[in-house]
Order: structure tokens, then C-alpha cells, then sequence
């Protein structure tokens, strides 16, 4: 993975509260063996009406929103199905962050793995960023600070290992794997084995 | 004095190869992966970029359930009913399994079936075990007081590589259930009675512990509804201490241990409890008493009334969004909307008593005109079992479609689903937008509800077929 440092971006906001990655990313297209090319079918039947043609009143078809990788959404974003083609989709369409006042666990693990930077802000702020979309912020993750504009910058929550992952750009399995030796020992020291 | 602690920490505890510190998370055992064809093919894929094996393949589960079709299957051609990427993707995962040395429950096996409905089935979720799988209702096998969790792709392959995951330990919180369900209120309402009072997000970053007499009663299939939607409370998992019930439950079954491993596994499973003054880090409590039939109105499983409740208002937009796109109105019970299709099954309400619930209620009537109701076993066992008892000839000469078993109409990414604006009651755990099909509108419900509301062809309250 590579390192991830700091973003800086306008915002592109989707306020509604409890979007789930069904939404993100329907299931139909989860048929799929592989995490490339799944940046077409983001919010797909938000963004495309039953024709296929571009929903002019979704957010993400205002010409504005072009280039905008940092996304600002509402409370308890992503909620629901584990499914990684979530946040897969999200890192293919452009997106580099995800905001909102509280993610759903296992997005915002999903998301974290992947090189999207899933972060956490007060509810301040979170309102602040709602109701300012197209803002210009500036994201530093290796010090956990979110700039807006007017040089304000707030401290955000990020997992520590996580965030060393990204801005290292450490992939967590190796990390895993230099545990082994300590994985066999526990298995042979189990007083019962599974 | 040993420090008080809860089930969640005692099965933690066992678990931890590594423990966590500021920087760094906890290394934590799996003792049971379970793998389907949806979230897995990543996973092998890197497994082979990297030339690593599945380290241990007696931990590892392996069958089909999401996008196979629920009609027979034989050929790749019965397979394509499906669709071609779904007959694809269960091609790719035969061909993962034999290349990796994974043991596949599938076609023909008489044992493949939903992730959720075949681990306990066949004694693999076990009291203490840690189980994850690439599944958000994973947390189906608390039941047995079990810590089981959902992961995505990129963990899948942690698992796949090391049998072991990084976690933060999560927060505990205790759900307490006093009280008795009334006649003809399931397992299926009280959980979606919890998720309308925690909240949708209400278990974030928690491993819920029900508790409590209303649910020391319940069954374990019924345990299994409840721990199922933990995940749509937001929680990480969801746990029952395991007691005579879930001994009983898994006594012979084929992985349980036999013989004097039995007794002391038995012996060990009974310590799997939240000691008496173990500190939880949340409480809620509800009184099983209560309560009544529930279903769902809007777009999430929070967004639920009793059935013979309005549906309340509020100016809050994604609530008013929710709202028009169930094209159901304030102040009015959801008994006011017709229905156009039932589905009975998934991993929340596919087991032998929730289809012997629906087959209940249906005994003697037919389902509605103009109603299409699919019941769908959550497993070929499930499904054996079910027509040895004469289950599937209610369904059939009532009207409804017995098909084979799957996940089905819960997510219809194998062409069970529900045409743009139809309602359907369903016995599933979402009711998202889309999510049994574009513009379909969901009602969660039990499946006795379900199976009353094909007999009326509206919502319809179960205790008046009972």
C-alpha cells in the first residue's frame, strides 16, 4: 500500500443519516471476483435512475462534485453489510477520505485496510461540514488534524496502529504474519484445542 | 478473589495471542472461519499472489449460499438461473476450495446451506469458540455464547494466512430482557423491539450480552434470531450464555466432541458466564411483557412499530425520505398496506421453527390472490427435515413456492427479488433501499406475521391466526 500523509480536497457532502453499503454498493454487483472496476457501480441506483441515466439531484452528478475526493456523510455511515466492495468502490471512484460524525465498525475497518481514510469528528464540526459542502479541508494523518478553511484545524479520532499503517503504508497482514511463532505457541499451549 | 468479569471478556481473554497496547491492536485467535463465495475470491487471490497456503483448513468452513440459485441445480446451466457473474463466482469458489484443500459443503452434499443456519447445525459453533466469517450476521452464533463477528475481504485473508485477526477490544453492553413474550410474539419481534430502542448505531464499537428470564426461555433457534441482528443495532456481536438449552442443542451433533470430550467440554462451557458483579459498559432494559407483533416501516431496522401502531411522524429528512420511499404514511398502522410478495427464510428466520411458525399459521388457508410467497430453507437440512414433517405440502397447497436453500430473497443477488414498488413482508433482517430488489419496499416481521399477511394480502397481526 502506498503512503498516506495528507489529503487536501474540497468536499462533496451526502447528509443522510444511516447510509448503508447496500447503498454504497448494491448487491447485485457483489458477483464480482475481483476489487477492480467497482468505482462504476458506487451508489449506483442513488446516482443512476432506472435507465441508467444520471440522476440529476444526487449529489455526486453536480458538476461541482468533480474532483472532490473527501466524502463528508451523514452520522452512522455504512452501516449494515460487511461487504469490502463498499469501500473497494469509494478508493476506485476518486474518493481518498470519508467524514462523518460515527462510521459503522466494520466499514470504517474495511475502509482503514484499504487506504481510505476513514475518520471520526465531533459533532461540531460534522455540522459545520455538512452545511459548508465544496469546502476546502485539508486532512494530515499523521497528525490527526483536520484543517478548514479559515486556518481552523480540529484534532480528529483515528486508531493509532491504523493511522501508522497508513502513513506508512504498511500492509497489516505482514504484520500479522511476524507474529507466527507466537500464533504456533498458543496453539500448542491451548488447554483445549477447537 | 478473581476480577469479575463478563461472557464477552472470559471468551476475549482465551483468545488473545497478543495482547493490545496503545499502538497496537490485539492479536486474537479464530477458532472457527466460516467462507462463502461472495467475500472470499480476494481473498484467495492474494493468498496465490503471495504462494501462501490456507494455514489451517480444519478451522475452516467452506459452503455456497448467497448467489446460488433457490431452484434445483445439476448442471452449469441450472446454475446460470442466477445470472452469469453469480454462476461464475460459485465456479471460482469450487475451484478455491479444491486448490487450497478446503473441505466445500456444496451441491449435493445435502449439508450446504446459509453460513449461519449450517455452523450450528452441524455442531461446528461451539460455546467459547471465536468464529468470524466475511458476514455481517455472523454474530448469529453468539447464541451459543460464542464470540462471532462479521470481517470483510482483506481480514478474510488475514484469517485465511494466520488464524488470527488484529482487534481492538470492543465495549460490552448488557441487554436485559425481563418478563415473558405474550402468545404469538416471537424472538423476531423482541430483537426488532431492541434495535427500535437502541437505535441503529445504539451497539457501535460494543458486543452486546442478551440477558435476562425472556431470553434464558427462548430456544436456541430463537437465540440465533436474536444474536442475528446484533449487527443491525450496530454491534460487533452479540452473545447468550450458553446453559442446559444450548447443551442439549448440540449433544451428537457431527462436530461436537463425543464421549468424555463431551463431558468436559460440558464442564468447561458452563463457566461461560458474566459473573454476578461483572461490570458492563452500557445497560439496557426492556420488559419482554410488553410487547407485541412488530414490523418494520421504513428503511432501516430501527424504523419499527408494534402492528397495530401508527406510524409516527417526525421532520427529521432522512426520516421524511424513508418514509416516501416506503410510500407509507404517518399516522397510520402498516395493517393499511396491501402486500405483494412473503418471503420466508435467510439467516435470521430460515430454521425448522420459523418454517414450522409460517406453516402454522397458514394450515387451512391460502395465500392471497395477487401475493407471490417464497419460502426458501436455510439449509438442505433445514430443507430434509422440513419435508419430512409435510412442512413443504402447506406451503404448496396454500399457493406459495418451495424452493431450495439459500440466501435467497434477504439480498436477491441470485435473481430472487422483488419487483420496483412491490411491498414484501419478509422474515430478513434489512429493509434497506433496494436491497430485495431496485425500489422494492421491505417490512421485516416474524415469520408467523409473514405467513398472516399472505393469508390477508395486507400487513396482517399473526394472533388472529393463532
Amino acid at each position: 500500500m502506498k503512503p498516506i500523509k495528507r489529503i487536501t480536497s474540497r468536499t462533496v457532502v451526502l447528509p443522510t443519516t444511516d447510509v448503508d453499503t447496500d447503498q454504497i454498493m448494491p448487491a447485485r454487483f457483489l458477483t464480482t471476483t475481483s476489487r477492480e472496476g467497482l468505482g462504476d457501480k458506487v451508489f449506483h441506483d442513488l446516482r443512476f435512475d432506472s435507465e441508467g441515466k444520471p440522476r440529476a439531484e444526487f449529489v455526486l452528478n453536480a458538476p461541482e462534485a468533480a474532483g472532490c475526493s473527501v466524502l463528508v456523510a451523514g452520522r452512522n455511515f455504512g452501516c449494515g453489510s460487511s461487504r469490502e466492495h463498499a469501500p473497494w468502490g469509494l478508493l476506485d471512484y476518486g474518493f481518498e477520505a470519508v467524514i462523518s460524525s460515527e462510521l459503522a465498525d466494520i466499514f470504517r475497518n474495511n475502509a482503514l485496510k484499504n487506504g481510505l481514510v476513514a475518520i471520526v469528528v465531533d459533532a461540531t464540526t460534522h455540522e459545520w461540514l455538512l452545511d459548508n459542502p465544496g469546502a476546502e479541508v485539508v486532512i494530515d494523518v499523521e497528525h490527526t488534524t483536520l484543517t478548514l478553511p479559515g486556518e481552523r484545524t480540529i484534532q480528529f479520532d483515528l486508531d493509532g496502529f491504523a493511522r501508522f499503517c497508513l502513513v506508512e503504508g504498511i500492509d497489516q497482514l505482514g504484520y500479522l504474519q511476524r507474529h507466527l511463532d507466537r500464533i504456533e505457541q498458543f496453539e500448542a499451549a491451548r488447554p483445549w484445542k477447537p | 478473589m478473581s476480577i469479575p468479569r463478563t461472557l464477552f471478556e472470559k471468551v476475549w481473554r482465551q483468545h488473545v495471542v497478543v495482547e493490545e497496547t496503545a499502538d497496537t491492536p490485539a492479536v486474537l485467535y479464530v477458532d472457527l472461519h466460516i467462507v462463502h463465495e461472495v467475500t472470499t475470491p480476494q481473498a484467495f487471490s492474494m493468498l496465490r499472489e503471495q504462494g501462501l497456503p490456507v494455514r489451517r483448513p480444519d478451522l475452516t468452513l467452506a459452503t455456497l449460499d448467497h448467489s446460488t440459485p433457490t431452484t434445483p441445480v445439476s448442471t452449469f446451466k441450472d446454475l446460470l438461473v442466477a445470472g452469469e457473474g453469480a454462476a461464475r463466482q460459485v465456479r471460482q469458489m469450487e475451484k478455491n476450495c479444491s486448490d487450497f484443500g478446503l473441505d466445500l459443503l456444496g451441491f449435493g452434499s445435502g449439508k450446504r446451506g446459509i453460513v449461519h443456519v449450517i455452523g450450528p447445525e452441524l455442531g461446528a459453533t461451539q460455546p467459547g469458540k471465536t468464529i468470524v466469517c466475511g458476514d455481517s450476521h455472523t454474530s448469529t452464533h453468539g447464541a451459543f455464547g460464542a464470540l462471532a463477528f462479521g470481517i470483510g475481504t482483506t481480514e478474510v485473508g488475514h484469517v485465511l494466512a494466520t488464524q488470527c485477526l488484529l482487534q481492538r477490544k470492543p465495549k460490552t453492553l448488557a441487554v436485559n430482557i425481563a418478563g415473558a413474550l405474550p402468545a404469538g410474539v416471537t424472538a423476531k419481534d423482541l430483537i426488532l423491539a431492541v434495535i427500535g430502542t437502541i437505535g441503529v448505531d445504539g451497539g457501535t464499537g460494543h458486543v452486546i450480552e442478551y440477558r435476562g428470564p425472556a431470553i434464558e426461555a427462548l430456544d436456541m433457534e430463537a437465540r440465533m434470531t436474536i444474536c442475528n441482528m446484533s449487527i443491525e443495532g450496530g454491534a460487533r456481536a452479540g452473545m447468550i450464555a450458553p446453559d442446559d438449552t444450548t447443551f442439549g442443542y448440540l449433544q451428537g451433533r457431527e462436530r461436537v466432541p463425543q464421549g468424555a470430550a463431551w463431558d468436559a467440554a460440558v464442564e468447561r462451557w458452563r463457566s461461560l458466564r458474566s459473573d454476578d458483579d461483572a461490570v458492563f459498559d452500557r445497560a439496557v432494559d426492556i420488559d419482554a411483557a410488553t410487547l407485541v407483533p412488530m414490523v418494520t416501516f421504513g428503511t432501516n431496522p430501527g424504523m419499527v412499530v408494534g402492528i397495530d401502531d401508527p406510524v409516527p411522524a417526525s421532520s427529521d429528512a432522512s426520516f421524511r425520505k424513508a418514509l416516501a420511499y416506503m410510500q407509507v404514511e404517518t399516522g397510520k398502522p402498516m395493517t393499511a398496506n396491501a402486500v405483494d410478495v412473503v418471503f420466508v427464510g435467510s439467516c435470521t428466520n430460515g430454521r425448522l421453527s420459523d418454517i414450522e411458525e409460517a406453516a402454522r399459521v397458514l394450515a387451512g388457508h391460502r395465500v392471497a390472490d395477487g401475493v407471490r410467497m417464497l419460502v426458501v430453507p436455510g439449509s438442505e437440512q433445514v430443507k430434509a427435515e422440513a419435508e419430512a414433517r409435510g412442512l413443504d405440502e402447506v406451503f404448496i397447497s396454500a399457493g406459495a413456492e418451495w424452493r431450495e436453500a439459500g440466501c435467497s430473497m434477504c439480498l436477491g443477488m441470485n435473481g430472487d427479488i422483488a419487483a420496483p414498488g412491490q411491498l414484501c413482508v419478509s422474515t430478513s433482517n434489512r429493509n434497506f433501499e433496494g436491497r430485495q430488489g431496485i425500489g422494492a419496499r421491505t417490512v421485516l416481521a416474524s415469520p408467523a406475521t409473514a405467513a398472516a399477511s399472505a393469508i390477508a394480502g395486507r400487513v396482517a397481526d399473526p394472533r388472529k391466526y393463532l
